[in-house]
């Protein structure tokens, strides 16, 4: 199983990113925004951090970098792509996942552990939790408050693809404290808090993220 | 050579952290009066040759696709006469 985990100019995480999909046990390949070839890798991450610097909006420039239309292609034939932070804004600024991240409403950028509850284990990204599981992962954003239309929100809820949910006080002001999301096939997962930066006791408040990156061991299709 | 100008606007329903922060700032200064301040971009493009019903559509997809996020934000384009809105 290879993952791969995209590095855009201005990406903070993709080292922890590939350093968690090494922990559980897969073949970590870095992949580069200005190639349209994802090397045979049988899942994506695009990790967090400031893709071109955050100009325009969170994400608008990196989803026009040429990987992207090699991510957008390999997510419609159902690859398993998780975005992480700025990862899940260049997935909706791709179309991949419906609705916005947007500045958190109180203006501060937000950086604690954040406790979550898991309510979607049917993605390829979740299912090594059970729905109800209660997990610590790193939040770090100044745009992280996910918005979408009141239509678009019921659907998400009525077809169970609110992947996570915050617990405690409301980190950034999120849509009915959405965290996480997926589309409609599980296979593409937006979320904001940082499970690649719990998966090690060392450093870390948990190792509550490693499920994320075990789970798609058994999720993904061939490439 | 023509000038076009885009601008875009948050959606009058998303929250706009950064005019929340401005307006406060005025009334700490004492600027009274002011009730509300929202933030938007301004994008001024220079356009090679003449300035087309086609263009002016081309214009507006350049708005949709990048310029701004139709999820969360409006776009006019101002071209001259022919200026359009879109939401």
């Amino acid at each position: 199983m290879r993952i791969g985990v995209v590095t855009f100019p201005g990406s903070l995480d993709d080292v922890d990113a590939l350093r968690a999909v090494r922990w559980s046990g897969a073949e970590a390949v870095s992949l580069w925004h200005g190639d349209a070839d994802l090397r045979g890798v049988d899942a994506v991450v695009l990790p967090g951090g400031f893709s071109y610097g955050d100009y325009l909006r969170c994400g608008a420039i990196a989803r026009f970098a040429p990987v992207m239309t090699a991510v957008v292609a390999a997510a419609r034939d159902q690859m398993p792509v998780l975005g992480i932070c700025n990862g899940f804004q260049v997935l909706c600024e791709a179309h991949l996942l419906p609705g916005a991240l947007i500045r958190n409403s109180h203006r501060r950028f937000v950086c604690r552990d954040q406790r979550l509850r898991i309510e979607a284990t049917g993605t390829a990204w979740t299912s090594a939790y059970e729905v109800g599981d209660e997990i610590v992962i790193p939040l770090k954003n100044g745009e992280g408050a996910y918005v979408a239309d009141t239509g678009t929100l019921d659907r998400l809820e009525a077809d169970g693809r609110v992947v996570a949910r915050y617990l405690g006080a409301d980190p950034n002001g999120a849509a009915r404290a959405i965290a996480g999301i997926c589309n409609q096939r599980g296979n593409v997962v937006g979320l904001m808090p940082h499970p690649e930066h719990a998966v090690e006791e060392l450093c870390g408040p948990s190792t509550d993220g490693r499920g994320f990156f075990t789970s798609v061991l058994a999720a993904a299709v061939p490439a | 050579m023509a000038r076009v100008v885009v601008e875009v606007m948050l959606k009058p329903e998303i929250l706009d952290p950064q005019g929340k922060a401005v307006q406060g700032a005025l009334s700490r200064l004492g600027f009274a009066g002011i009730s509300g301040v929202r933030q938007g971009k301004r994008f001024e493009l220079e356009i090679d040759g003449e300035l087309t019903p086609e263009r002016i559509t081309q214009l507006h997809d350049v708005a949709a696709t990048l310029l701004a996020n139709p999820v969360i934000e409006d776009f006019a384009v101002h071209a001259g006469e022919a200026s359009g809105r879109a939401r």
